[in-house]
Order: structure tokens, then sequence, then C-alpha cells
């Protein structure tokens, strides 16, 4: 294979590892079919036909391929929930409403390597037994729409779309369905409702878990853009091959998108969980800012809980058990989960310290009360809630009482409410207030310039 | 019992009867399978608060009120088997996160805790959500009294706010229908009137619009709900955001009593709670019973009821002097109605029933027919497009209790050949009770000028009281005891909530005072009290099966096989069937 080479300024990262994103900034590259095929394109679907559905399964359960939106959760054992004696049609859902903030990977592989994403479909829906994919895709990315949209058209001129494909007698269509603007519709089960032309409300689980209930009561496989694309090299690697990417448990490459207080952010494929924290702030991005050190992280998108840069994490039980620095936790699921956060959707978030805490929690909860879709109490009412309080401290006009309201408030959501919204709204403020209580409270004492003369009476009661 | 059986597990033994074992609070009790948690709590008799459950509608969980602790017994490691303690049961494992009570179902061995911390703390902060924004306007709301907010704020709530924002405004006083208000303010989200709208009343009209906390109801633009179940979705609101222009801020609901009885306008015979105030009605809602009317009413009936304090109510008895009605007492009336009947020969004579009497009324018709010796004894029909929802196609509510008690297959078609003969000449006098003959009768003001006597007995001052020479005031169906039988063939009973007005008499014991009157003395058999007479109909017919007055259940009993059905309710019995609602 000829050395692939990138656009200038562009060139991946020594530590990085391209999978996913080889054809992302290539010198050369271009969406279309034939740039794909040229590339030895749409290889691993002709492998996939002549394999059985099962085996297809199989090879991602061997890989030990976890879902990259957010959750982590296996993606061979969720195709597995369909139910055996399914009579229904089955769908298979690609969710490409990348927008849990902090996170820009699924947008480059719709908008440059749209093939990469078909094909990955193609074998996921030969997997699972569906005939009928959709590509739910945020409003925000029109562009990519018309670009799916062509790759769709190409790829049915060449039958890798349509009936019987290559001659396997298998059939498959492809539709593309653009969204609102509503991050709610990144929840599987609202991205369901809202295909099916309904207000995007999240459905209870139980009884309505997609793989059992999902579009049109049928079984339904949604899977994120990132994770369909891997299963394609999956196919290509050998689930076992796969699996010897990254750690144990943490198999394979992610993206990482870096944004924030760093000298070079953007966006790396790594091995997880091959690389740290440290290795990845200070070496691949470059370090903070001149005069500048390093404060905060959020680690996976802007619902993970917070992390503090001069932390020291406990994490295992009883002998096993270990501290790690800050700077030496490894990307990867596991050990973000240990640390009481979460590797999410990859998008990591550096703060340096010349943020201020309240801002920034201000700035997230402004967004959650934004995008809360009102179905149930705790988060309709909550997410608002917090809102207005973090409105209060950064004005200047809050007193320590609203800090624990403010944390009783979030306590009041997270595990209540119908989908994971809950929780996304309400642990970053919980670990905010966990971890910043100090400085938030700092800005409600009494010496607060801002602070209105009831606030200020209200202090002295407290003391 | 056998040794197998002793040993069984309690598993087993509530497998053989498909049920399983739930620990609810502590205590151990058996759920048919497939329950869903919240009504295996309701069988404990353990209160789980909600706003967005009703058992007639899908179940959507966003409430989040009915939150409750959940345990399960812990998986056995493969190759191991589950181990039971003394009494049988395997341990649970109580999980750490709250779950909806409404739509999970329950399963072997499953805990349920309705109280505790963790449940406790939940029911607070959802009270405390739904409260922020609330604009707390008790004082002024219709709903004050029978509010669910306030009920479970008494209850679960913390006492006091801690919310020091400005609360989210939202539209107040808004007009979506001829009969409904909206108060958006108020509305905590539960969607049950969306729900309503779409699932039984089949006219998706409502819908949020707006995200997050300024989401709201609100009505599809250029639409008006104007559909005939409407006044249902008041009714299910748990709160105030709904109101029936009807009733807005007509009477403090804790004033009102409440009287269980029937609707009267139509063959279903909806089960109906009428609300007074001393002898006035302030409103009427639908009364829950699976086999008539579920926990609906259409609006048209609800709001068409006769009030004592109605202006055109009549409260005296009349006779007519020189073309010009004049006041009397019950005893002249009644005399002055027997002499005159008794100047007719029996041929000349007809009495004309309604199936909008009473079983009670129309034995007492009968009696007053064949004393008078006159076998021209007819009830009018009354017909209309039904719905295919409540609304029956047959108006009168007791036409299979006329063809019961009168022993006529057909009661309504001898109404031809009686009109025919008052218009010939040849039926000079008649008896009629309950009806106007030029609204339903097909009779005209002439017609009944034609006659020489006519006996009335009415509510109101229609054509017919108009027309007649000895009017007697009775009682409408609000205001008496009495029993009736549905299109489906089901018994059941009215209740008086009120007392007739004025010098008015409920009409069973007007007509047993004519037959005196006619006959000169009273017989032994003569009945005093409804009761005695409920007696002697259930005597006489054996299809009722002993059930008097005294004894026909609330919710009324199946008598007679009709073979008609209600529409409303063969689909509500087809959505349980599949598990979409509770039923």
């Amino acid at each position: 294979m000829s050395k692939i080479s990138y656009l200038p300024g562009k060139e991946p990262d020594s530590c990085e590892h391209r999978m996913i994103f080889k054809n992302i900034d290539r010198k050369g590259w271009d969406p279309s079919i034939a740039c794909y095929l040229k590339d030895g394109g749409y290889e691993q679907l002709r492998k996939a036909l002549k394999m059985n559905p099962e085996d297809i399964t199989n090879e991602v359960k061997i890989s030990g391929l976890r879902g990259r939106g957010g959750a982590g959760f296996p993606t061979g054992v969720k195709w597995g929930f369909i139910p055996p004696n399914n009579s229904k049609p089955v769908y298979l859902i690609c969710n490409c409403d990348e927008s849990e903030p902090g996170t820009f990977k699924d947008r480059y592989i719709v908008h440059q390597d749209p093939h990469q994403l078909i094909e990955g479909m193609l074998i996921s829906a030969l997997a699972i037994g569906a005939h009928t994919a959709y590509i739910y895709m945020r409003e925000e990315f029109p562009e990519a729409a018309i670009l799916m949209e062509k790759a769709i058209e190409e790829a049915r001129e060449k039958n890798f779309l349509g009936s019987d494909i290559l001659g396997s007698g298998f059939d498959l269509e492809i539709y593309i369905h653009r969204g609102a603007a509503a991050y709610i519709c990144g929840e599987e089960t609202g991205l369901i409702e809202s295909l099916e032309g309904k207000r995007p409300y999240p459905r209870i689980k139980p009884p309505y878990f997609p793989a059992a209930l999902g579009l049109y009561m049928a079984p339904t496989i949604v899977n994120n853009v990132e994770s369909i694309c891997h299963v394609k090299h999956i196919i290509e690697m050998g689930g076992a091959e796969y699996a010897k990417l990254g750690t144990p448990r943490n198999t394979g490459t992610r993206i990482l998108c870096v944004s924030g207080d760093v000298k070079k952010p953007g966006y790396y494929e790594v091995e997880v969980g091959k690389i740290t924290m440290g290795e990845l702030l200070n070496d691949v991005c470059g370090g903070p800012l001149d005069g500048r050190t390093f404060k905060a992280c959020i680690p996976g998108g802007s619902s993970a809980k917070i992390l503090r840069c001069d932390e020291t994490f406990k994490i295992g039980n009883g002998e096993n058990q270990k501290e790690l620095g800050f700077y030496d936790i490894p990307m990867d699921f596991d050990t973000m989960a240990a640390c009481g956060s979460m590797a999410g959707s990859g998008g990591v978030i550096v703060m340096d310290d010349s943020r201020k805490m309240s801002w920034v929690l201000n700035n997230i909860n402004h967004f959650y009360a934004h995008e809360s879709c009102g179905q149930c109490t705790p988060c309709r009412e909550g997410s608002m809630w917090m809102r207005k309080i973090s409105d209060r401290i950064v004005d200047g006009k809050a007193t320590p009482e609203d800090i624990q309201t403010l944390e009783d408030v979030a306590y009041q959501i997270d595990g209540r409410t119908v989908c994971a919204f809950g929780e996304a709204a309400s642990w970053p403020v919980e670990a905010m207030i966990s971890k910043f209580r100090d400085e938030l409270e700092a800005e409600t004492s009494e010496d607060n310039e801002y602070l209105s003369p009831e606030a200020k009476r209200q202090l002295k009661n407290i003391s | 019992m056998s040794d197998s059986t002793t040993t069984q597990l309690p598993k087993d033994r509530a497998a053989e009867k498909g049920m399983v074992n739930v620990q609810i609070d502590g205590h151990w009790i058996q759920v048919p399978r497939g329950t869903r948690m919240i009504e295996a709590c309701k069988i404990a008799e353990k209160e789980v608060p909600h706003y967005c459950y009703h058992p007639k509608l899908s179940s959507p969980g966003n409430c989040r009120m009915c939150l409750v602790q959940m345990g399960m017994p812990a998986r056995p490691a493969p190759g191991e088997e589950p181990t039971y303690g003394d009494d049988g049961y395997q341990e649970i494992g109580w999980m750490p996160r709250p779950v909806i009570a409404c739509a999970n179902t329950v399963g072997e061995n499953m805990g349920i805790r309705t109280t505790g911390d963790l449940v406790e703390k939940c029911r607070e902060g959802v009270m405390e959500f739904l409260l922020i924004n609330h604009p707390l306007d008790c004082p002024i709301c219709d709903q004050a009294g029978e509010c669910r907010l306030q009920e479970f704020s008494v209850e679960h709530g913390k006492g006091e706010s801690r919310f020091k924002e400005d609360k989210v405004k939202k539209p107040k006083n808004v007009k979506i229908g001829p009969r409904i208000r909206l108060d958006d303010e108020r509305c905590i989200m539960c969607s049950r009137c969306i729900r309503f709208m779409d699932e039984v009343a089949d006219d998706p009209v409502l819908g949020f619009s707006e995200r997050g906390t300024h989401t709201t109801v609100g009505i599809y633009p250029g639409r008006e709900l104007t559909n005939n179940y409407g006044l249902n979705t008041v009714d299910i609101c748990p709160v105030g955001a709904l109101t029936s222009n009807d009733f807005r801020f007509q009477m403090r609901t804790w004033f009102l009593k409440e009287t269980d009885s029937i609707d009267t306008n139509c063959g279903t015979g909806a089960n109906i709670t009428i609300w007074t105030r001393g002898n006035k009605i302030f409103r009427i809602t639908p009364r829950q019973n699976d086999e008539v009317n579920s926990c609906w009413i259409p609006d048209s009936h609800r709001l068409s009821y006769t009030c004592p304090t109605d202006d055109d109510r009549l409260t005296a008895c009349l006779i007519k002097a020189d073309g010009v009605h004049e006041e009397t007492c019950w005893e002249n009336a009644l005399d002055a109605a027997a002499d005159a009947l008794k100047q007719y020969d029996a041929n000349e004579i007809a009495v004309i029933a309604s199936a909008r009497q009473t079983n009670e009324e129309l034995f007492m018709m009968r009696t007053l027919a064949s004393e008078l010796g006159s076998d021209r004894l007819a009830i009018v029909a009354r017909a209309q497009t039904p719905d295919e929802m409540l609304v029956s196609s047959d108006k009168n509510p007791n036409t299979t209790g006329a063809k019961l008690i009168l022993d006529d297959k057909n009661p309504a078609d001898k109404m031809d050949a009686i009109c025919e003969s008052i218009r010939s000449g040849q039926i000079k006098a008649i008896v009629v009770a309950s009806e106007d003959l030029t609204e339903a009768a097909q009779l005209t003001n002439e017609d009944l000028d034609n006659l020489e006597l006519i006996v009335s007995l009415n509510t109101s001052a229609s054509a017919t009281a108009q027309a007649s020479d000895i009017v007697f005031p009775g009682a409408s169906s609000t205001e008496k005891r009495g029993s009736m039988i549905n299109v489906a063939g089901r018994l059941q009973k009215l209740n008086a909530a009120c007392i007739p007005p004025g010098d008015a008499r409920v009409d069973w014991e007007a007509i047993r005072d004519l037959i005196n009157a006619l006959s000169g003395e009273p017989s032994n058999d003569t009945p005093q009290s409804i009761d005695q007479l409920s007696e002697i109909i259930t005597k006489s017919f054996d299809v009722l099966n002993d059930y008097t007055l005294s004894k026909i259940p609330n919710s009324g009993v199946t008598v007679i096989e009709t073979g008609v059905s209600i529409p409303l309710i063969d689909r509500e019995t087809a959505r349980k069937a599949t598990g979409e609602i509770v039923g």
C-alpha cells in the first residue's frame, strides 16, 4: 500500500492510529465513490456478503467493540438483543445526531468519507437482518446531508445498495432523515420517535427497548456513526485481530476531540487506553497555552463529570487499589468510569487557570436548560432551575445557600428521569460543586461587590 | 394436603394460578402475572401517588411521581441454584435507583417499597419541581379541593419553597374550545388530555409545543376542541389547567354533595355523579363503570340535565278553566282528573307512557292503563344517529325496561295507531307522562286541541303541558330513585340528588294516587314506598332476579341479553387485551 499523505498542517500525530479517520484530510482524497473504490472500498462488503449474519455479529462480539456514542455499550451484545423469533422487519439506524458539546468526530466521517459509513451500515444491516436503514442526520449538517445523499445514489448505481446487492440476494435501502436541531434526538428512543414523525420524547425502558420495540414497534438497532464504521474494520481485520488494538475490554481505536485551552485542539484517533490524559494534553495537544496551567478537564462530552487536573483518584479494590494522578488516567472507558467520570463521546474539553468555573457551569446549564425536551418533570423543571441559579452565581447575586440548593436540585434529577438526559444535565453540576465548591462559594461571599443587600443579609444569618 | 404440595415453594404455588409473589412494603401478596407495579400496590392497599398514569390511557411514565424502590433476587452464578429462605422466598436485592411503578410489571419474588427514604425523597423532589413554576393560585382555582397537586403537596411536599427565581410565564385563560378553557401555567404536562383525545376520542387536536420548561399544551393551529367528548379532559386533568366553562367559578368543590346516578340522555345509561349544593345541580361527571361507559361521558349528555331551579319547571298542579291554567292542590287535581277520565269509555282513552320513565313508573303506568281498562298503552320511540362511542341510537334511556315492564316486544309500535285515532277523534282522552307529544310523537298542537281531555305529568311547561286540562308537576331524573335497563340489558339505578321543586312530586307516587282516585279506595297491595313497589315489580318479573332497588349494585347488573354492545367499551376491551392499557 502506498504511503498515505495528509494535507499540510493536518498530519496526524505520531501516536495516532488512523483507521476510521484514515481518509480524513488525506491528500488527493474526495468523498466520491471512485476515490473510495480506488482505496479498496466495498471490499469488506463483498467479504461480509459471503459470511453468515451470525458470524458477522460474532466477529463484532469478539472484537469487543463498545459504542462510541457515549454509553460505551458493547455493540455486538446490543445486536444480540433482537428477539430470536422475530417476525417483524428489523431496522438499522445510524445515529448521526452528533450534538454532545465538545464532540466533532462523526461530522468528519459524513463530510469526508461517506462511503465508509455506507459500507459499515451495509455490513451491520446484513448482520442484524435489516433491509431498511436510516441515517438520522442532525440539522446542523446540511452539507453532509447532500453529500450522503449523493454517496447513497452512487452506491445504488453500483448496486452496493438497492435490491439483490452484488447478486447476493440481500436488499438494503438507506434513507437520510434530517433532524430539526434538538439534542434529545441523539437519545436513541427520542430519535426513533422523531423518525416516526412525532415529538422526540424518549420512551420509557422498559418496555420500549429498541432492540425489541423500536421504530414502528419493530426491532431496531441504533448505532453511532463511528461505531458503524468500526464494523467495516472488524470484518477487514477479524474480531480477534481488532481486539488486539487498545487494551482488554477497551478495544480498538477511538477518536478523541480535544477542544479548549490547549495549543493544538483537534481530533486524534488513538488506540483506546494506550494514551494517558497527560500524553494527550501535553504531548499530542501541545500543552497549555503560554503562561497558563491546566485547571480542569471534561473528558467525554459536556455531560461527563468534570475532573480537576490536580486530582488523584483511587481506583480498583483491595490489594489492586492504586492511586492515579489526573495526567496518568488512560483514555479508556473503564478507568474513566472508575475515576468518577466517563469516556462518553470522546469530547475532551480542557480549561486552564484563566477560566472561572461558575461561567463554565453556567454555560453547561444554559445548554441543558435549552435542550431539555420537557417530557418528564425532574429534567423539565430542574434543568431550568439549575440554569437560573447559576445565572445568579455569575451575576454575583447568589448566596452560599444557593450552591446547596443547586446541588440538591441536581441530585433530585439524577436517576429519576425517563432518559439519560437527566444524568447528562445533573452530573456536570454535581461534579462541579463537589470539586470546585470553594471557588463557587467564594463568588457568593460577603466581599462580593455584586451581592445584593438581600443576599448579604442572608449570608450573615448563615454564618 | 399431599406431601408434594407442602414442599412446594411459594413461587410454584403462585405459578399454578398464573400469579406471582410480590413483596410490597414487607408483606408478600400474590398478584396476576403481568400486573403493573402500581396496580399491585393498589391491591396491597398501598397508595402510589401519580399524575400521568391513567388505567384507560397509555403510560408514558413522564410525571415521575410514582417512583418506588424495586428489588429482585440476585441472579445465581452460572451453575448455581437459587437459594430460598425459611419462608420460601429468595432474598431481595434492592436497586439503588428508583423505578416508575406505572409502566413496569411485577415479576416473581419482586420487592416493592412505597415508603422509605429513597421513595420519599423522590416524591418530595418531584413535588418541588412541579410547584416551582406553578402559579399557586389555589384560592381562585376551580380545581382546589380536588387537585392532586394540592393533595400530594400536603402528603409529600416540602412545605416551603426554595425557588427564588422568576417563574416561567405561560398563557392564561385560553379558549381552546366552546366548552373548555386552558390555564397553561397550572399545567403539569402529564399529557393525559392529549392521550385521551388521541387514544379514546380519536380526535388528536391537543399537543405539546415548545420544549423544556417552556413546554405548553395547546390546540392544533386553526382547530378547536369541539369534540363531544372534550369535557372528559377536564375530569382527568389532575390539576386546574383545563376547566369547564360550565362549572368555572361557579362553586368551590368542597361544598358539593355527590350523588351516584345514571345518565338518561340515551340508551347507554352512562354512570354519573351528580354534584349538588342545596337543591341546585352544579355539574355532572362520569362515574367509572367498565361495562357501560368506562370513565367517560359525552359532553352533550353531561351538560343536559334538568335542575329543580330551572325557570321552566312546573311547581304546582294546574287545572285549565276557560282556557287558563290555574294552580291547585294535589287533592283537587287528582279528583278532577279521576272524575274527568271516568266520563270516557275505556276505548276512548289512551295511556302514553315513556321510555324515559323508570321501571317503577312504567309499572304504575301499566297499572293505570289496566285500571282505566284501556289496552292503548304505548311509548314514544326516539331515535338518533349513534356516534360509535357512547351515544346510543336509542335516545330513550329505558326502552329495554319498557319492553319488559309493559310486556310488549315493541311498545312504541302502538303509537302510530294512537296518533291516528287521536286525529280521527276516536280517542278523546289521554293520560301522558314524561313526554311532550308535539316534540317526539308527530302530533301537532291542532291534534292535541282535538282531544277533549289531556291529563299530563310533566316537569316543564312543554307544549303538551300547555295543552293539558290537568297538569301534575313531576320530578326529573336527578330527583328520583328508580331503575332502568340500558340497551345492553344492564339494570341500573337512579338516585335522587335533589328534591323536586315546589309541589312537584316523584312520578310513581303521582300515578299511584291517580289510580287510587280512580278506584275510589286504595287496595291492600298499593305500594306505600318505592322500595315496596320495587319489591312488587321484582316479584312480577323473574328476569329481574330479585334485584330490588336497594339490591342493585352501584355499577348495575346485567339482567337481559340484548345482543347490543357499547362500541367504546368494545374498543377498550381490545386495547386492554393487547396490554396497551391496564383497563
